[in-house]
């Protein structure tokens, strides 16, 4: 038996109920390494009293009979989820000190299944960027590395990506607005899901663009996100835009066989200056799922190129209104007032300190996008275009299309800080294949598929039809078999 | 279209971000450089397109309009740089 904190959910779970190990075992393993992997900067804020606690209980709950599949797991919980009275900051200088009064819907929900958090994880500053150097905490670490540099594991959810690649938790939650859980999972090698928009509650998790945000799991394996799933997924009356829909059992749509669907293959996603590994591995991707039975068809969505300038009009205003509500009254940070400063001084110094440079310029942009005179021009076109890019999906689903299959990211994982001098619209690119999912409300997964030339993974993304992610999760296990990944970073931490 | 310095500061303004004059010339030309990027989707030809109001088929819940929560005033304030006698605290606001 592996490490018992290199377990993935699925065998941890099976192990558990019998007996032959327990939560409070799993939690110590993890504990004892995230305690060893502070050079990854992936956990900062540790819970280890209460993951011991939560773990006793799921021991004791385990003895009585219960079966259920997350209890006595150990995840660790992005920074963006309000965790009662747990400090939830969202990587920002401006919720300093903040610890909720009330607990998101999802760590709740992963509570109550007796599932066991053992803090909380980094990430970008209120999700925005894509290599987790925008953070607070100050940037967490990809496990992998080739040579002298740290690499990023990607952003928003570097933090929750680092620390499932290097086996600190077993699992982890992470939120995607326009790529942010299936770009660190293809940079580290692991899987991540982003679900329909609707399908987990958004309720207690710190907004950034909120017709975009969606919570999903990232884990070892297509297996362990579906055992997540079932666990974050389902309707809630706090959140207005939760989808009271079917909740299916996700890991039993685990089949493996993907005979008879058809995968569309999108013809613009084939960028000018692709690397050509990431253009083998998608040529690879393809050959795979024909081999498993799959119809593998060419497709078209022609609004493609328009996604990454809709998305900077659309996330930027909406994030300059979910933003509006850090004004230094209600919670977090307030900057120190001189004589004489007025309320209007009191906004703009704490923001001004409150607010990393990225977030800065989000809100900023948005509000320019959102102004009297550019509504129009910017906010309400790029509304109409998102409209179009849903249908591009909606018509290839009409046409039979179960599922499309695309790269996760345009390269493998760059050093921290090499992108320091480049412009705002170069690290954006990141999000590139992403993005697209967003816009349209779908469910979208990274599964690591191969290795770029230096060895570093690199991942495949299928996107599905809305509120069938068990089917998509089935086509992405059978990717995941023939894909076959194994290598895991050589500790170095 | 040019984003200059006074654009900047009044957007600064509006978002409620102190910008000292001097980081005015900086921020214009990020500025620039974003919306030279979104300027893309003027190309689009996007007559008779219904601007997207909701990503999902779904229209938003409703429900009675009464109390559900409250009493909680504690807890509401639990968080707050500066609470007094039950309420928020703030810098003077009228004169």
């Amino acid at each position: 038996m592996s490490a018992l904190n290199e377990m993935k959910i699925a065998e941890a779970r099976d192990a558990l109920r019998k007996g032959e190990v327990t939560s409070v075992e799993l939690t110590e393993a993890c504990l004892g390494a995230i305690e060893a992997a502070s050079a990854l900067n992936a956990f900062v804020h540790k819970t280890p009293e209460s993951a011991l606690e939560q773990a006793k209980a799921a021991d004791a709950r385990i003895k009585a009979g219960e079966t259920d599949d997350l209890l006595g797991i150990p995840l660790g919980i992005k920074d963006l989820y309000c965790t009662l009275d747990e400090p939830s900051q969202a990587a920002s200088r401006i919720l300093d000190g903040f610890r909720p009064k009330y607990e998101s819907t999802v760590t709740s929900q992963l509570k109550v299944g007796g599932a066991v958090s053992l803090g909380k994880l980094n990430m970008d500053e209120f999700a925005m960027g894509s290599s987790n150097e925008t953070s607070v905490y100050g940037p967490a670490v990809n496990p992998w590395k080739i040579d002298d540099r740290e690499l990023t594991p990607g952003g928003s959810s570097g933090g929750s990506a680092s620390a499932v690649a290097a086996s600190l938790c077993l699992g982890a939650t992470g939120t995607d607005t326009g790529g942010s859980i299936r770009q660190p999972a293809a940079f580290t090698g692991i899987t991540g899901l982003k679900p329909t928009y609707g399908r987990c509650s958004r309720w207690g998790i710190i907004a950034f663009a909120s017709s975009l945000d969606q919570a999903g799991p990232m884990a070892k394996d297509v297996r362990d996100c579906a055992i997540m799933l079932n666990g974050m997924a389902g309707y809630d009356p706090l959140d207005s835009t939760s989808a009271e829909v079917d909740l299916p059992d996700f890991e039993a749509a685990l089949t493996g066989d993907i005979r008879g669907k058809t995968i569309g293959i999108p013809r613009e996603y084939r960028m000018e200056g692709m690397p050509e590994e990431i253009e083998a591995l998608w040529a690879e991707g393809r050959k795979m799922l024909e081999d498993a039975g799959a119809k593998v068809v060419d497709i078209s969505l022609p609004h493609t190129k328009y996604a990454l300038p809709t998305y900077y009009v659309i996330a930027p205003a909406e994030a300059s209104s979910n933003l509006a509500r850090y004004d230094g009254v209600r919670f977090g940070h307030r900057a120190k007032l001189a004589q004489g400063d007025g309320i209007v001084d009191m906004y703009e110094k704490t923001r001004a300190e409150g607010f990393g440079a990225e977030v800065q310029r989000r809100v900023m942009v948005g509000t320019y996008v959102l102004s009297a005179g550019f509504y129009d021009a910017y906010y309400n076109r790029a509304r109409k275009v998102r409209t179009l890019i849903k249908k591009d999906f909606e018509d290839v689903f009409a046409d039979g299309v179960d599922a499309i299959l695309t790269p996760a990211t345009p390269s493998a994982a760059f050093g921290l800080g090499e992108m320091v001098n480049a412009d705002p619209v170069q690290m954006y690119l990141n999000d590139v294949f992403t993005v697209t999912v967003n816009l349209a409300g779908l469910p979208g997964i990274s599964v690591p598929a191969g290795q770029d030339r230096q060895g570093l993974p690199l991942g495949l993304q299928l996107i599905g039809r809305p509120w069938e992610e068990g089917d998509l999760l089935n086509t992405a296990y059978a990717l995941e078999r023939a894909a076959n990944f194994v290598a895991k970073p050589t500790k170095w931490w | 279209m040019s984003i200059d310095i006074e654009t900047a500061r009044k957007v600064a303004h509006l978002a409620r971000i102190r910008v000292e004059d001097d980081a005015l010339p900086a921020l214009a030309s990020e500025f620039n450089t974003i919306l030279g990027f979104i300027e893309q989707l003027q190309e689009v030809d996007v007559e008779g397109v219904e601007p997207m109001v909701s990503v999902t088929p779904m229209r938003l819940k409703r429900r009675e309009d009464m109390v559900t929560d409250g009493s909680q005033a504690e807890k509401v304030l639990a968080n707050a740089p500066d609470a007094r006698e039950g309420f928020f605290a703030v810098p003077k606001v009228v004169e």
